[in-house]
């Protein structure tokens, strides 16, 4: 038995403002985190547990705000045990000096009300030693059930506000979830949120299934699933759950799969008599085009944002390395150039960087390069380090991390382009293969 | 001025669906089928007309140097007995499985193992055995057979095991 789990659907209405008091002030440096190579120090921000008035998921709110922005490495709370002042009415005057006393960059107030089985979350952002609210304050209604995501976009718009980037918190990933020993392994597709949280599973572990993607929609995903005994990428449409084979060529083996920004295009791998190389398909037409055309194998393709160009890795000149090729395929331009070997380009929604994994002398890392191979920066390393994705803002990755011997197994983690941040990403089991999804509406 | 928008989110209710998949494993259509699991109850190890003679006496397996598909010396000792007792057995058909060690990127291994797998299978038929009766798969680093992570596991790992099948037609 299986349990789908569809996407919810949002609409979201901006509604006329509340207008409130505090007036402005000014100073010279407005709150603000830049997500650079630079040492940062955490910023300290408070958050008093969000104001309940009916219902009891205020508290857990609060926890999944406070922990979104903790996990980023950004920010760090300020113990509630520190706090001077306590917040008992939403609407009352800021008491700015209590929340300077102690340090706290950041104040974050929030009022849960629920009615039934819907919840109405309304937050405040303040900039403390500026005297002034960081933003208008927002609310966000919702069913009850999905407090989770509320409280996620929540912590989107202060993540977004604090340090100028676009939001993630509210995304899903879809991924391999993993049981059983390493010689039986039992593979099915899951899918859940960011954080680990609310966790579906897509297939059962009848066929081994492989390295999902999403669709920039979010609507679909393509994987490999063995489900015929042979390798062959598969299309799950998620809103059904209902699946199909895609591109059923002559050749042994069609995977790598990954859908252009359009949605409309797939590249993927194709291997005939045991050579593989890159093709892509219309999936309006169901025209195939080859894309290379080498003896050695070709692997991996990634889309540009625009869908112009398309990275792909390749062992031609001996060992693996990452090239970039026009979308309509052709010889392709070697950008890596370090020691080792470089595999899985993962080119960022954002345009500015390629995520890769390199082996070198044993051991695996994730890293980040521009899309010309320069700055390459390495941002994890261990015995198994593979498969990054990235964030919908470009500035997060997850990947696999595999420990090694009899009893090793997969575990998701998660890093930021600067290499801070660094820590796993809770599942109930093993886990590999993550795909991040859009930031959902 | 402090402004509060108000931002509604409506919600589909969350939606069941059987799952579409086959009750199959992993194996199933072609590896499993292709496993000694039925066949090698047909006879003994000592019987030169059995499965079980072709995996163990002969030794269905081969094993390959890291990130590469040449057939070494021992391996091609191996499939010049396997394609042989192919020959004198018409009635059996092969899938190549092709494998590679963990110490490799997931879709890179993949690949790897189909060129393993097809590096002996252009053996096999270079020996006789009609291209027809052969078929190949990769299974990538999905499917260890020995599970430590250093080389002694590793050498095991990065194989192509020639998986008989009874009958016509893979």
């Amino acid at each position: 038995m299986t349990d789908i789990l569809r996407p919810s659907r949002l609409l979201a209405l901006a509604l006329a403002g509340i207008a409130a008091l505090s007036a402005p002030a000014l100073r010279a440096e407005p709150l603000r985190i830049t997500i650079d190579q630079g040492d940062i120090q955490p910023l300290p921000f408070a958050a008093p547990t969000f104001l309940s008035q009916g219902g009891d998921v205020a508290q857990a709110i609060t926890d999944v705000v406070i922990a979104d922005l903790q996990g980023t490495g950004l920010f760090a709370q300020i113990a509630p045990a520190a706090y001077i002042s306590q917040v008992s009415d939403f609407d009352a005057p800021v008491a700015y000096a209590d929340w300077k006393a102690i340090n706290a960059q950041a104040l974050i107030t929030g009022r849960v009300i629920q009615q039934g089985d819907q919840i109405s979350v309304a937050f405040r952002l303040f900039d403390v030693f500026a005297d002034a609210p960081l933003g208008d304050g927002m609310q966000f209604k919702g069913a009850t059930g999905d407090w989770r995501r509320i409280a996620h976009k929540v912590a989107d718009q202060i993540y977004s506000r604090i340090t100028g980037e676009k939001p993630y918190f509210d995304s899903r990933v879809v991924f391999v979830s993993e049981s059983g020993p390493k010689d039986a392994r039992k593979k099915q597709l899951a899918i859940m949120d960011y954080d680990g949280a609310n966790v579906g599973f897509l297939t059962d572990a009848s066929s081994i299934v492989l390295a999902p993607r999403f669709s920039s929609k979010g609507d679909r995903i393509l994987y490999t699933s063995f489900e015929t005994g042979f390798p062959r990428i598969r299309e799950m449409t998620l809103a059904t759950g209902k699946s199909r084979a895609l591109a059923d060529l002559e050749g042994n083996m069609t995977f790598a799969p990954r859908f252009s920004p359009d949605g409309d295009t797939v590249a993927f791998s194709l291997e005939q008599n045991g050579n593989t190389d890159i093709f892509s398909m219309s999936l309006s037409s169901g025209q195939v085009q080859q894309l290379t055309n080498a003896p050695s194998i070709e692997t991996s393709p990634s889309f540009s944002p625009d869908g112009s160009q398309i990275a792909f890795e390749s062992d031609r000149s001996g060992g693996q390395q990452i090239y970039v090729m026009p979308a309509s395929g052709g010889e392709g331009t070697r950008i890596s150039a370090g020691d080792g070997r470089y595999s899985t380009p993962v080119w960022s929604p954002r345009g500015d960087y390629i995520a890769f994994t390199k082996q070198n002398g044993g051991r695996f890392y994730i890293g980040v390069m521009r899309t010309d191979g320069s700055e390459e920066r390495l941002l994890t390393s261990s015995y198994l380090d593979e498969g990054p994705t990235w964030a919908p803002n470009g500035r997060v990755i997850m990947f696999t991390r595999e420990s090694p011997g009899a009893a090793g197994s997969a575990q998701l983690f998660s890093v930021d382009i600067s290499g801070r941040a660094l820590h796993p990403v809770p599942t109930q089991g093993a886990a590999s293969d993550p795909a991040w999804g859009p930031l959902l509406p | 001025m402090q402004k509060i928008s108000t931002i509604v989110l409506f919600v589909a209710a969350l939606a069941t669906a059987a799952c579409n998949n086959p009750n199959r494993n992993g194996m199933g259509g072609a590896g499993g089928a292709g496993g000694m699991g039925g066949a090698g109850a047909i006879g003994s190890a000592s019987d030169p007309n059995s499965p079980a003679y072709f995996s163990q006496t002969l030794g269905d397996m081969v094993h390959f140097v890291v990130d590469q598909s040449t057939l070494t010396p021992e391996a091609q000792a191996i499939l010049t007995k396997q394609a042989a007792w192919l020959v004198q057995h018409p009635n059996y058909t092969a899938i190549v499985q092709g494998h590679a060690d963990e110490q490799g990127t997931r879709e890179y291994n993949l690949a790897l193992g189909a060129r393993r797998a097809e590096s002996a299978k252009q053996f096999l038929i270079a020996n006789g055995v009609s291209g027809t009766r052969l078929k190949t798969i990769s299974y990538g680093k999905e499917q260890p057979i020995a599970l430590c992570s250093d080389e002694s596991c590793f050498q095991q790992n990065r194989r192509a095991k020639t998986a008989l099948q009874l009958g016509g037609g893979v």
